[in-house]
């Protein structure tokens, strides 16, 4: 990958192309923009001409503008909030839970040893099931206190059972999103351990370094692009959880669990309130670009010294 | 600077294939459309949205006696989980795309959509379509699936609430359940049945939240203990003492006698711990009395008892009132097709020939008086046809509570503007449940958010 981006531009792209030449290079594209900008431009310039009208579906009055009314709602609505900061959280700390166990795991499988195959595909499977089957499953086999399999832990060594999805709903939510989206984060970074630079760490092994400093000084920043590109797919993938939210709590209790995407989904598509509900979304995506782009400044950053190293 | 034409490559990799897709999406949904309007030729497609429950699934099963007998008419089905049924149905007619001919509808939507003409009546079919029997229908259930006295649903199938016990833990504690009982013997009973050392709960109560959830139990119980949700000025009434009582009630025998992890139970939870016997009692739908004995283990299936809603200090009868019914689109381009369908689908003979084929304790039920006169239903159902139908007929929605209300519905409220609502007072009902907030707190954001939401519809001034 490296290699590919510090390669020296071809001589040919440095010539100034002429008007003709270049609408040659653009023109197959430009089918496909287009429809790029139907697809997704289209649909966000009517979510914002909707976020600025009152618009109830089931009221069956004609959408009128009401200036910033939605607006005002929105960060008038403590749910909004509340839907916020529990979306900063489940996203937050599923992915540092992802990584930090992807990252073990993937220690453990970069080994050779008996069995490795299939210890790997066990290891990657959870990724490959179904959402829907995967947080029934949690819902009933693993979090019932009755029949459940950490209830009968619990039991076990003389506990009561927990109560996991009254009392710890999101405790609840971030374990089964952490349980499923470990296994991408292995995948990546069992990839960056296999470039790791055999020769440094031969070298280190003949300085006397262990494993610890090993892992320290050499792995560790050999991983670290492996880890931002993880985290950064990791936290676009759990930000829009939705599926998992609707079956294991339907956001609750008393919203405990409603994240952003949950909020929106009942407010258009169960209230049919739609004005509210673009305003929602569109208040989201700005508190999402405010916090993703310093994340992707850095990502970026990290490409640059990537190239220049 | 330097990854410039590798991005722009792989940029222009990904336009490519989202328009590829975009290409392969609008092919589909021009070949549907196509589908659609069928006219050509002399026949006609109707397009029917459905629940997927299993009485839906028996008639889509059946349909080929229909073909038989309309000759002409075919019938596409379009099923949906309930869930998913609300939100498809809803944006097809309020935005008029006339996707479906016919589309199954709460009896909640029922009069809501009547009002905003994305239904048309069906007075003048029911009458001309005499083999219909439109005296037949049980006057409750048409009554709810009717708009200012003109029938817009046909009923396919009608419920109530009542509860389900268990006779041999009933007996082994010592506790007899009456036909009629009251809410205070019921919890009596569920503190003396619960037996959490061997996995059984006193009573399983809906927790989750929902409107159609948690909410339509625990309105049930705020009703026959006199409260209610507006009083006639459309002033909410969620913390009035009668309110709180009930609520208090409710939230209290779940946390002390209730199944484990109540709030995370729908009546799906509560339909598979009655089964597995992990449940001494349950409060909910009769409808599920069928699915309860088809799926229950052995123990559970011989000792099944029934009785009546259990009713509160207002006396009130309880049970609730719910029906799933057909209505045509008025968007539709071919509705006397689409008649003959919901005739055929909600006739006294589709329920015989459903029973016939595919076994009398899977029929439609609720919905005729008829149905409960077939010796072989009757036979199939001993344990709790009579108890359903006497549900449905004591049920009045247009005076559920004790006081006057300005809104009809018994474990609803018929207004669009219930369903945020009741969104919300669910989850803080949940809350209250789950005991991350007391019961007092619940209500007093409920009503906050009620008074602000009524204010804004304007229908309290």
């Amino acid at each position: 990958m490296a290699k590919t981006i510090t390669a020296p531009r071809p001589p040919a792209l440095v010539r100034e192309l002429t008007r003709a030449e270049r609408w040659k290079i653009r023109g197959p594209l430009l089918p496909a923009l287009i429809f790029t900008i139907l697809l997704t431009q289209l649909p966000f310039l009517l979510t914002l001409i909707y976020s600025f009208q009152s618009w109830s579906l089931l009221s069956n009055k004609p959408a009128q503008f009401n200036g910033g009314a939605n607006y005002l709602t929105t960060v008038q609505d403590e749910i909004f909030w509340r839907s916020i900061g529990n979306t900063g959280v489940m996203t937050g700390v599923s992915t540092v839970a992802c990584i930090v166990i992807g990252l073990l795991l993937a220690l453990l499988l970069n080994h050779t040893f008996p069995g490795r195959g299939i210890a790997r595909t066990l290891a990657i499977t959870p990724f490959f099931v179904m959402p829907v089957a995967v947080t029934l499953f949690w819902r009933s086999a693993m979090f019932d206190p009755g029949f459940g399999l950490l209830g009968w832990f619990s039991r076990l060594v003389g506990l009561p059972a927990i109560s996991w999805l009254s009392e710890y709903p999101m405790a609840a939510l971030i374990i089964l999103l952490t349980w499923r989206f470990t296994p991408f984060a292995m995948l990546i970074l069992i990839a960056g351990l296999q470039s790791a630079p055999q020769e440094q760490l031969e070298a280190a092994r003949v300085d006397g370094a262990g494993p610890l400093r090993q892992f320290r000084f050499i792995l560790i920043p050999h991983l670290r692009p492996y880890i931002e590109l993880a985290a950064l797919l990791l936290a676009m993938n759990l930000i829009q959880t939705f599926g998992e939210i609707a079956l294991l709590t339907a956001g609750g209790p008393a919203f405990g669990t409603t994240n952003i995407t949950y909020y929106i989904y009942l407010k258009g598509f169960n209230g049919f309130d739609f004005g509210t509900a673009s305003a929602l979304g569109i208040a989201a995506l700005l508190i999402t670009i405010a916090l993703v782009l310093p994340a992707l400044r850095l990502l970026s950053g990290i490409f640059q010294k990537e190239g220049r190293r | 600077m330097q990854i410039g034409p590798q991005r722009t490559k792989a940029a222009a990799r990904v336009l490519a294939v989202t328009a590829a897709g975009a290409l392969l999406a609008g092919s589909f949904t021009a070949c549907s459309t196509d589908n659609k309007g069928g006219t050509a030729g002399g026949d006609v497609t109707i397009n029917v949205a459905l629940a997927a429950n299993p009485q839906m699934k028996t008639a889509e099963s059946l349909i080929s006696d229909f073909e038989q007998k309309n000759p002409g008419i075919k019938v596409k089905f379009t099923t949906l989980p309930e869930n998913d049924l609300r939100p498809a149905v809803t944006k097809d007619v309020a935005t008029k795309a006339g996707q479906f001919d016919v589309a199954m509808m709460g009896s909640y939507e029922v009069p809501i959509w009547a009002k905003n003409n994305w239904i048309i009546p069906l007075e003048d079919y029911a009458t001309k379509d005499t083999a219909w029997k439109k005296d037949d229908l049980l006057e409750p259930i048409k009554d709810i699936v009717s708009s200012d006295g003109k029938l817009y649903g046909a009923p396919f199938y009608g419920s109530s609430s009542f509860l389900f016990y268990r006779k041999d833990l009933a007996q082994k504690a010592g506790v007899t359940i009456s036909q009629t009982p009251t809410w205070e013997e019921i919890a009596a009973a569920a503190a003396k049945m619960d037996d959490k050392a061997n996995g059984t709960s006193g009573i399983c109560l809906r927790g989750l939240p929902g409107w159609g959830q948690n909410l339509a139990s625990l309105t049930t119980v705020i009703n026959t203990f006199g409260g209610r949700w507006f009083d006639e000025q459309w002033q909410p009434q969620l913390t009035s003492p009668e309110t709180t009582k009930a609520v208090q009630f409710y939230v209290d025998l779940l946390r002390e006698h209730g199944q484990a992890d109540a709030a995370k139970d729908g009546w799906e939870g509560c339909l598979q711990k009655m089964s597995q016997g992990t449940t001494a009692m349950w409060y909910d739908d009769t409808v599920f009395a069928g699915s309860v004995l088809n799926q229950a283990t052995p123990a559970v299936k011989e000792n099944l008892g029934f009785a009546m809603a259990p009713t509160g200090p207002a006396d009130i009868k309880s049970g609730w009132l719910w029906s799933w019914g057909l209505g045509i689109t008025s968007s539709s381009k071919n509705p006397d097709a689409a008649w003959k369908f919901i005739s055929w689908v909600t006739s006294p003979e589709y329920i015989k020939l459903a029973g016939e084929k595919s076994g009398w304790d899977s029929i439609p039920p609720g919905s005729r008086t008829s149905t409960y006169e077939l010796p072989e239903y009757k036979k199939a159902t001993a344990a709790y046809a009579d108890l359903t139908l006497d549900s449905i007929n004591a049920a009045n929605p247009t005076q559920p509570t004790k006081d006057k209300v300005p809104y009809s519905g018994v474990q609803y409220v018929q207004i669009p503007e219930f369903v945020d609502i009741g969104d919300f007072v669910s989850q803080q009902v949940a809350g209250a449940i789950s005991g991350t907030q007391t019961v007092e707190e619940a209500l007093k954001k409920s009503q906050d958010y009620a008074t602000n939401a009524v204010k804004t519809a304007g229908y309290l001034k």
